[in-house]
């Protein structure tokens, strides 16, 4: 039934409201990413103005500024990657936002992990000289990424979303492992990288209170862009794989047309290919 | 201030880098906004 009436909001021939077309933002997402703007806007502020350089790494510590937290928010990620695995994998619905959950933080975990080592390798060279070694901190974190890449390429591979799931879930459950062996491997390996400044294990703060606070706003700012990132992935995740499902449904409705009346008798033909991909679906 | 070049890029790089993952997502979700009707999107 539509209305004349103006005043009322617009209703299609059923009495639902129309389709607006928007897309991932809400009231929330706006809110997030505005904060982050001002969070990053406040991190070049201190991290590049007011921060004062260090005794021994000079201005070359402006860069630990983005570099330490964006290794921690890559680490946050790949937790939640985790949990959201093992939330789907042992839960009793295995509902699918659990593993676009898992998707969509571990691929902004991993860009993280790729910005840390980038900006790790510039600091390197500013401080020890060289933008590589084959350290025991640098090389775990390298082996961090390939894994993760690894992940995300297993959930490109053919099959059913539940199919993706399983197998994306075991890898995100295992791959989190990795996490302990990186941040502990300075301490378990002779390491030309430092040991932690901040979340060492005597508990000490060895740093300026300036300079803490420049990296406390790094982290609030990429603490934010993170959340902002991954509720909308998640978002654009869930009207991908809908829009799979429609497609999947369009071709099997025409493949049926196509067919004409369906014979009940035995079917000597194999699988074809659309079939056979989908199988778990039907 | 020293080595400004390589600081100054860094958080350059960086920002580019978020921002294009920003507008990569946000892109998507616009044009696959306007296929899925209102009542498939679990955050309206």
């Amino acid at each position: 039934m539509t209305t004349t009436d103006p005043t009322l909001s617009p209703t299609d021939s059923d009495g639902a409201r129309p389709d607006t077309g928007v897309g991932t933002g809400t009231r929330g997402t706006r809110i997030i990413g505005i904060a982050t703007i001002v969070a990053m806007g406040w991190l070049v502020a201190f991290g590049l103005g007011f921060s004062p350089e260090d005794r021994d790494q000079r201005e070359s510590v402006r860069l630990l500024y983005v570099h330490v937290p964006t290794i921690w928010i890559a680490y946050l990620a790949f937790i939640v990657t985790a949990i959201a695995s093992g939330m789907y994998f042992f839960g009793k619905k295995h509902a699918l936002g659990w593993d676009r959950l898992a998707g969509a933080s571990a691929e902004i975990g991993t860009a993280f992990v790729a910005v840390t080592l980038v900006i790790g390798a510039m600091w390197g060279r500013l401080t020890w000289g060289v933008f590589w070694q084959w350290d025991a901190r640098l090389t775990t974190t390298a082996l961090l990424f390939v894994t993760y890449i690894g992940y995300l390429a297993v959930r490109r591979l053919d099959g059913t979303h539940e199919q993706r799931a399983r197998r994306s879930a075991v890898i995100g459950m295992l791959a989190v492992l990795e996490i302990p062996l990186v941040h502990w491997s300075v301490r378990l390996w002779r390491s030309l990288h430092q040991e932690a400044t901040v979340l060492g294990t005597d508990g000490d703060v060895s740093m300026d209170g300036l300079m803490l606070f420049s990296l406390f706003v790094g982290v609030i700012a990429f603490s934010l862009l993170y959340l902002w990132l991954v509720l909308h992935r998640t978002r654009v995740m869930a009207m991908e794989d809908l829009l799979d499902d429609r497609g999947l449904d369009d071709a099997l409705a025409a493949r049926r047309a196509e067919g004409g009346p369906v014979d009940s008798g035995p079917v000597n033909s194999g699988p074809v290919d659309g079939d056979r991909m989908q199988e778990g679906a039907l | 201030m020293e080595d400004a070049g390589f600081i100054i890029g860094g958080y350059v790089l960086t920002f580019v880098t978020v921002s294009f993952m920003s507008w990569r997502v946000l892109r998507a979700g616009k044009r696959l906004g306007k296929q899925v009707p209102d009542a498939d999107k679990y955050w309206l």
